[in-house]
């Protein structure tokens, strides 16, 4: 390397034909062995994640009459938010609609998740 | 009294900056004129086409600033001569009112230029010691989320594979006649990245500062122009309209231990590039540990902002009229948008290769955010995403490579460094 340091002032071609392979796959060798710390990491954290325990459910109790919340006219169905508030949900839907350039009405939301 | 109007007229004319234009019109007054339109067509940019204005206003003005001819007997705003010895380690001449030498200074340090420079030397001084471009990559650190990278860790591939303009660039240059430093300078502008274009280029071909600062920040401005064509180019309509799916959800004690394994992994396989690296980290672990909020706003705003100030002026101060109107900045400028365009084809040639290797989950147009410039190049690739169906998102799914492409930009610098520093 010092030599090539040394040499910088009057380049070849081929050198830095060599130089500029060496250099890309440098970056490739770095970032493929960042990857494999990474995955490994984020192996052991997924991992590390407790799963929901399973608890023996008492017996079934006379299945009450459950009543379907009342849609309102013109909903496409029923929406599972998960860590969002209604508010926000109400916001990231409008502004979906509106990027899309479709009234609210022709679209269907299924779920919207918080990505953390 | 007796006072000689004329003569009083006559002093004042020949103190004045146009007098120095005019009388040394031929000797570089034409030079400092041409600089001075050049600077004002940067602000026409920045102010109302919006080129990157942040940074692009305070290089126009330092351009600006740089070559107003200076007042007799008072040393210039920025002094290129006093630059040149301290890079070149020759002797400094510091000459009185009437152009005598009354010292010579045999080796500058930066306490000479506080002493004897004007006010964008000392601002320079910053750039010189790569103290800038590592402040603007802490706050950098501190406004980006690893988590995009950290759920798809693949990612980081296509952040490697778009660097392959840097070293292309960095071929074409040396073909074109440019020495190894200057053509590692000229080639890092295919990273994407202002700061770590700057930090190299003043560790390795300072006199080239301006116009590869220029280049860098205009063509990330120009993003949006020069990318898209190239995209559809190199995919087909089936693979942009690809959904890709959601990926998982990433822990806070994830996000706090990976700037410490990037610094500790990256620092160890370039040493040249700690500095940069490790800043980009700290700035990030500031936003992540959620207990240093007051240091990672800091970071974010105030301390982004005046090094941007600081940065930006000194840098387009460099812009004197003699070492920029040269042919090697119009090389400088067609090798860049060559690095540009060719690291973008890079990425979404890997995105391509990924996308058919992974069965058709991973839409190829990501690959384009590989080239750092966040987050442009991620929004560029959502963007075009949407057009092929409007209803991808792609803007997470690119913020993966978008982010190693800065990884993996630092660590192409730090590369080079090793070779030419």
């Amino acid at each position: 390397m010092m030599m090539l340091a040394a040499a910088a002032d009057n380049m070849g071609i081929a050198d830095a034909g060599i130089v500029a392979l060496l250099g890309y796959g440098v970056v490739f060798f770095g970032l493929i062995l960042l990857l494999i710390v990474v995955s490994i990491l984020g192996k052991a954290f997924t991992r590390g994640e407790k799963k929901p325990e399973k608890v023996e459910e008492p017996a079934p109790a006379p299945a009450p009459v459950v009543t379907e919340p009342q849609l309102a006219p013109g909903s496409a169905g029923q929406l599972k938010l998960h860590d969002v508030p209604p508010k926000t949900a109400a916001m990231l839907m409008a502004i979906v609609a509106d990027k899309m350039g479709k009234p609210l009405n022709e679209l269907r939301f299924i779920s919207i998740k918080e990505v953390k | 009294m007796n006072i000689n109007i004329g003569e009083v007229l006559l002093n004042l004319w020949n103190d004045s900056g146009f007098s120095a234009i005019i009388n040394g019109f031929g000797a570089g007054g034409w030079q400092n004129l041409v600089m001075i339109i050049i600077g004002c067509v940067l602000l026409y940019l920045g102010i109302v086409k919006q080129f990157e204005p942040l940074l692009l206003v305070g290089i126009a003005f330092g351009c600006i600033l740089s070559n107003l001819p200076p007042v007799p007997g008072a040393a210039a705003m920025y002094n290129q001569d006093l630059w040149n010895a301290y890079i070149n380690g020759s002797a400094y001449q510091v000459l009185n009112e009437a152009g005598e030498v009354i010292k010579t200074i045999e080796e500058i340090h930066f306490t000479d230029i506080i002493h004897y420079g004007g006010l964008l030397d000392i601002f320079y001084i910053g750039v010189k010691a790569g103290l800038y471009p590592c402040l603007i990559f802490m706050g950098v650190g501190a406004m980006t989320d690893f988590g995009p990278l950290l759920s798809n860790p693949k990612s980081l591939l296509l952040g490697a594979a778009a660097q392959m303009g840097v070293f292309a660039a960095f071929f074409g240059a040396v073909a074109l006649g440019f020495t190894g430093q200057e053509a590692a300078s000229i080639g890092i502008i295919g990273g994407a990245d202002g700061p770590t274009a700057i930090f190299l280029t003043t560790k390795l071909a300072p006199h080239l500062l301006g116009a590869i600062a220029v280049a860098a920040y205009s063509y990330m401005a120009l993003i949006p122009l020069i990318q898209p064509p190239f995209m559809k180019m190199l995919t087909t309509a089936k693979q942009r309209k690809i959904k890709m799916v959601q990926t998982r959800n990433v822990s806070k004690t994830e996000k706090i231990i990976f700037p410490i394994l990037v610094t500790i992994f990256v620092a160890l396989l370039l040493p040249d590039t700690a500095p940069l690296v490790g800043c980009l980290m700290l700035g990030n672990l500031f936003k992540e540990t959620g207990v240093t909020d007051r240091l990672s706003d800091t970071v974010q705003n105030a301390l982004m902002n005046i090094v941007t100030i600081l940065l930006s002026t000194a840098v387009g101060a460099t812009m004197v009229g003699s070492t920029f109107l040269t042919v090697e900045t119009l090389k400088i400028v067609v090798l860049g948008v060559c690095a540009f365009i060719l690291s973008t084809c890079g990425g979404l040639v890997g995105g391509v290769i990924m996308c058919k290797l992974t069965g058709g989950k991973v839409n190829p147009l990501i690959g384009s955010a590989g080239v750092s410039a966040v987050p442009m190049a991620a929004r560029v690739a959502n963007k075009e995403g949407q057009k092929a169906n409007p209803s991808n998102f792609l803007l997470m799914h690119a913020m993966g490579p978008n982010v190693a492409g800065v990884i993996g930009s630092a660590i192409a610098a730090g590369f080079l460094l090793s070779v030419f520093g």
